[in-house]
């Protein structure tokens, strides 16, 4: 059983799964980053023959949180989709008619490269750049120039694949994947559990919440 | 076939009127090893450096040759590849190559000696294409990649001996098991091409003997397993092979530098530079020396050190080690051996030289490790037969003395390591495969038998086999009709891979040495300086200063993989540390040292006189040890049990060399944590490892036999040791070499970017989701074999039921476990689960 922890941004209330999601309670909003579909069928197709099951569980772990926080909305910030299309995007697709209600909106990375077609088929609507839902912004890079939160705001991001490491004595140092907030702005763990971290150090004023296992654990 | 007299043969006449013009008589191992030739025999010449091994079995291939062509030798030009030498090292090509040429062209034989590796020119290797040479001196790598080629069985069609060079050198590792492969193939190649001239077209794969006309000749220094070395290699030939012995035992000095007074407690590291000025005088009175150094980081320091001790060495010292741009290693060879550099500091580098570049004085600084290596590091001066080579031996702390007096002895007796030749290598098998691909295909029921021959992978599973098939056709369990894996496919029963792109890219992948992530490091103003590791790197600010090649350097920016640094003129620097193991110490010379230290305490008992110079220097050492302590003999384990302010400590020795400690201390805490809840921290070194707790220790008489049990080995190494991160070290170099990272191709990084995974994540997937991948079987295999030395240890835990154990409670540190104290490495006990152990982490950071 995975546990969750909840953070208050404001007066909103959020949920972080270890999952790798997190949960805006007022809104029924679900939001993830870095799903990056397709990845291993883009380096299978390369000969390189890394378990599809890691796809396949992917898929499942995002259905069960759906189900679970009884979301209606699943905001994706960025990277749902790894690269160019393959067969494991036709799953994906599959997988959305299983939700006609579900409102699914994508903030465009740098990985979205399919054409609109695509989305529109999947019922995906797509923004460019920064979308507003109330006072909390979404977009996919927070260091994209020219980005910037007007007085009270605060944004969601992704692309960056946070993680942190915890050293203990003589050396060792263990790595995870977390959830980073810090005053402006928080950047949420890849959702995709076939990506790597990059290591960040949360300074002042800051917060990281490292995903071990089925937990979540402030550092 | 009849057997001919070698003195009667007409080739042998030749050869030896040809050396008799030059003075030279051939040696009788040489004579041998042609009389096997001509017999069309296969085995092992046994022979070290610059005693004409190569002349051992090119002169007999010419012998043959002329034997079999007697009036038109002379004029008989292309006659196809002959000769094909395997050697490990692409420098000592050009050198071998070069010696070749000479004597068929004063033979006047029509021969053409090729070289085949990656630095060959592309408009050579067309021109081997259309006319192979008849000799072709090549790497294993380059072997490899003959085989990926189209209508390669043609190429060894006409091939009468494979000679590979240093096998020793290539025995214990994957390129050996390389060699292994392309000799099975070779083999095999040249029966079917029998059976299909004989009209037999279902001979494919039906495996007759039958009187192959191909020979395989290793050439090998000695190592502890001669005879295992020569069936690795006749495997494939199902021959037994003779081992050709040149039987000349060089004489070999040893001379240690002894510090002015003998410290009693030893620690590692100072020493040696303090006795650094000790060496002057021996470079200046030798016109070449080579200094040994055992790691690269330690070499910068030595090199600055001399220089700043003696600055009338700048411009005639340099130093060489595998960091250092290959121009530059080049330059310092070639000066070397003109003479224009004195000395050189060098890491294991510079271990393998070739026949015809001798050094004057060899000089190993800090232990050796191992008998074999520092034999062979001696091996490097003195060149001619008779010749005395003389090496130095300066210690890195005074204990280390203990250590020339065990090398002496086990040089006298022979004592030389053995070379274990890795088995069950999927790795390499599934390149292997690929590279079969891509060429003419494969037949698998064929080629199934034919790999089994070999010695690397004779206990193959025909389960085992049906999963490295699955794994390159369909790439693992899948998501059926979601799935785009391409690999290899199978057509008419060939399995093939068809795709141009996939094929290049496994091209550009074949081979089995995986280097560390490297950056180049590059002047800001232009010109190369050498590579460093990205680890390295990335914890440096610009403006920090570094030392690489003997420079100290400023990091200015990493740009396009590249670190780029301006010259600097600081005092300080700080030294890189190059990760990459450390050579734990040997089993041969751990045996010796503790027999030494054996004799030594006889030597006490019995007043009897002491011959060894380094013991004699030691005595006020082991007196304080027996006073404190007391010395082990050779059927003796001693454990020293002390207290002190840092807590309860536990020293062990058993002289295993630091892998086999690493693994026992962790063993040993686990099953001391079974008795009482304890925790623990730990050290080690090659002599022995320490246990610290705060609170007592309860190891004593009644259960200390118990305690070292080999009994549950596996089980309670599996529970006390973090395998998992060990192994996700080693899946690395199994992952690339098994073509699962892909490093991308020149000129086309950019297109290859969603294929980026690092070989920790495949790792993590993996492991999680297809655990019984063999790839990954691989890597915690290898751990166990390598990273912990299992056999290794069982033997040790064997030996120590039959010893006495001698436990001791000192009141104070011991000069024994000095060194171990200083010289530590910390690592917690950490059999806890993964969430309790970050937790626990956080309470220590809390503190």
């Amino acid at each position: 059983m995975s546990t969750y922890l909840s953070h208050m941004i404001g007066d909103e209330h959020l949920v972080m799964s270890a999952e790798r999601t997190l949960f805006w309670e007022n809104e029924s909003t679900l939001i993830v980053a870095d799903l990056h579909i397709g990845k291993t069928g883009h380096f299978r197709q390369a000969g390189i023959g890394v378990p599809q099951q890691v796809y396949k569980d992917d898929l499942h772990r995002l259905l069960a949180q759906i189900l679970f926080f009884k979301a209606e909305r699943l905001i994706i910030v960025g990277d749902l989709t790894h690269s160019v299309a393959n067969k494991e995007l036709d799953l994906f697709r599959k997988w959305r008619k299983d939700f006609p209600s579900l409102d699914l909106h994508l903030v465009k990375g740098n990985h979205d490269i399919l054409e609109e077609k695509w989305y529109s088929e999947a019922d995906i609507s797509v923004k460019v750049g920064q979308f507003g839902v109330k006072q909390f912004l979404f977009v996919h890079d927070i260091l994209t120039p020219g980005i910037n939160a007007e007085k009270g705001q605060y944004f969601f991001s992704g692309h960056l694949h946070p993680g942190i490491s915890i050293r203990g004595r003589g050396r060792q140092s263990l790595h995870f994947p977390c959830f980073y907030f810090t005053k402006k702005y928080c950047v949420l763990p890849a959702f995709s559990r076939f990506t790597g971290t990059y290591k960040v150090e949360p300074g002042e004023g800051e917060k990281a919440f490292a995903i071990i296992d089925k937990d979540i654990v402030p550092v | 076939m009849c057997v001919l007299n070698l003195a009667d043969t007409i080739g042998y006449k030749i050869i030896s009127h040809w050396l008799a013009a030059r003075e030279r008589r051939p040696f009788l191992f040489q004579q041998e090893a042609w009389q096997h030739i001509i017999n069309g025999e296969s085995g092992l010449v046994n022979a070290p450096t610059g005693c004409g091994k190569t002349y051992s079995v090119f002169l007999g291939s010419l012998i043959d040759f002329i034997n079999h062509n007697p009036d038109d030798y002379k004029t008989k030009s292309k006659n196809q590849l002959q000769l094909l030498w395997i050697t490990p090292l692409r420098a000592l090509a050009k050198d071998i190559g070069r010696a070749m040429e000479e004597v068929i062209a004063e033979l006047e034989i029509p021969w053409k000696v090729g070289i085949r590796n990656g630095d060959t020119a592309i408009a050579e290797r067309t021109r081997q294409k259309k006319q192979m040479p008849e000799v072709l001196i090549i790497t294993p790598e380059s072997l490899h990649l003959l085989l990926a080629q189209k209508g390669y069985p043609e190429i060894f069609r006409s091939l009468k001996i494979i000679a590979v060079d240093e096998w020793h050198e290539l025995l214990g590792s994957k390129r050996g098991v390389q060699v292994e492969l392309a000799v099975s193939r070779i083999v095999s190649g040249q029966r079917s091409v029998v059976s299909d001239n004989s009209g037999n077209k279902t001979t494919h794969s039906t495996l007759i003997t039958h009187h192959s006309s191909l020979s395989i000749w290793g050439i090998s220094a000695t190592i502890g397993n001669l005879d295992e070395a020569k069936e690795v290699l006749m495997s494939s030939l199902r021959k037994e092979g003779v081992i050709v012995r040149a039987n000349m035992n060089k004489r070999i000095e040893v001379e240690s530098i002894f510090p002015d007074e003998i410290e009693k407690y030893p620690w590692a590291g100072h020493l040696g530079i303090k006795l650094a000025h000790k060496l002057i005088p021996v470079i200046e009175k030798s016109t070449t020396t080579l200094i040994f150094i055992n790691t690269r980081g330690m070499s910068e320091t030595w090199y600055q050190t001399l220089l700043n001790i003696c600055p009338d060495l700048a411009g005639s010292i340099a130093l060489h080690h595998g960091s250092v741009d290959m121009e530059l290693r080049t330059w310092v060879e070639e000066n070397l051996h003109s003479g224009r550099l004195k000395a050189v500091v060098c890491t294991a580098s510079l271990d393998l030289g070739v026949d015809f570049r001798p050094v004057e004085t060899v000089i190993q600084v800090g232990s050796p490790k191992g008998v074999a290596r520092f034999l062979q590091r001696a091996g490097r001066s003195g060149h001619s037969p008779d010749a005395v080579s003389k090496i130095y031996f300066l210690p890195t702390h005074s204990l280390e003395l203990a250590e020339a007096a065990a090398l002496k002895k086990a040089i006298e007796e022979n004592m030389i390591e053995s070379r274990q030749p890795m088995l069950l290598c999927y790795d390499v098998l599934i390149q292997y495969l690929n590279t079969l691909a891509i060429s003419d295909g494969f037949l698998p029921e064929q080629l199934f038998e034919e790999i089994k021959l070999t010695y690397c992978y004779k206990d193959l599973l025909e389960d085992e086999w049906k999963q490295l098939l699955h794994f390159i056709t369909a790439g693992g369990k899948a998501l059926q009709q979601y799935d785009d894996y391409k690999k290899v496919e199978i057509e008419d029963g060939v399995y093939k891979i068809k795709s141009r792109k996939l094929a290049m890219r496994h091209r550009l992948h074949i081979g089995t040495i995986v280097s560390e992530s490297m950056l180049k490091v590059k002047f800001i103003s232009g010109g190369y300086v050498g590579v460093i590791e990205e680890w390295f790197i990335s914890r440096l600010q610009p403006g920090d200063v570094f030392t690489l090649a003997g420079r100290n350097l400023e990091f200015v920016m990493i740009k396009d993989l590249t670190a780029f640094v301006r010259k600097s003129n600081a005092k300080k620097s700080i030294v890189p540390s190059w990760q990459g193991g450390r050579m734990p110490l040997s089993a041969n010379l751990g045996k010796k040292l503790r027999e030494t230290f054996d004799r030594k305490s006889e030597g006490r008992s019995r007043k009897t006189e002491i011959q060894e110079k380094e013991l004699e220097a030691l005595e006020p050492l082991f007196e304080l040890q027996e006073s404190l302590s007391h010395v082990p003999k050779r059927n003796e384990l001693l454990i020293e049990q002390i207290e002190t302010r840092d807590g309860f400590h536990l020293f062990v020795y058993p002289f295993e060399g630091r892998l086999v400690h690493e693994a026992m201390a962790a063993i040993l805490a686990y099953r001391i944590s079974r008795i009482t809840p304890i925790t623990f921290s730990f050290a080690m070194n090659d002599y022995g490892f320490e246990l610290l707790s705060d609170q007592p220790v309860p190891v004593d008489d009644t259960n200390v036999y118990e305690l070292f049990s080999p009994g549950d080995l596996l089980s309670d190494i599996q529970r006390s040791v973090n395998s998992t991160e060990m192994a996700r070290r080693k899946f690395r170099d199994v992952a690339v070499i098994g073509g699962l990272i892909f490093q991308g191709y020149p000129g086309e990084q950019k297109k290859a970017r969603h294929l980026q995974a690092s070989a920790s994540l495949l790792f993590n997937v993996f492991n999680e989701y297809e655990p019984g991948n063999l790839l990954l079987r691989q890597s915690y295999q290898e751990v166990l074999d390598q990273q912990m030395e299992e056999a290794r240890l069982r033997d040790m835990l064997e030996r120590i039921q039959r010893s006495k154990i001698i436990i001791t409670f000192p009141t104070q540190l011991t000069p024994f476990c000095f060194p171990v104290k200083v010289d530590s490495m910390r690592e917690d006990l950490s059999s806890e689960k993964l969430e309790d152990r970050v937790r626990r982490m956080q309470l220590q950071l809390e503190k």
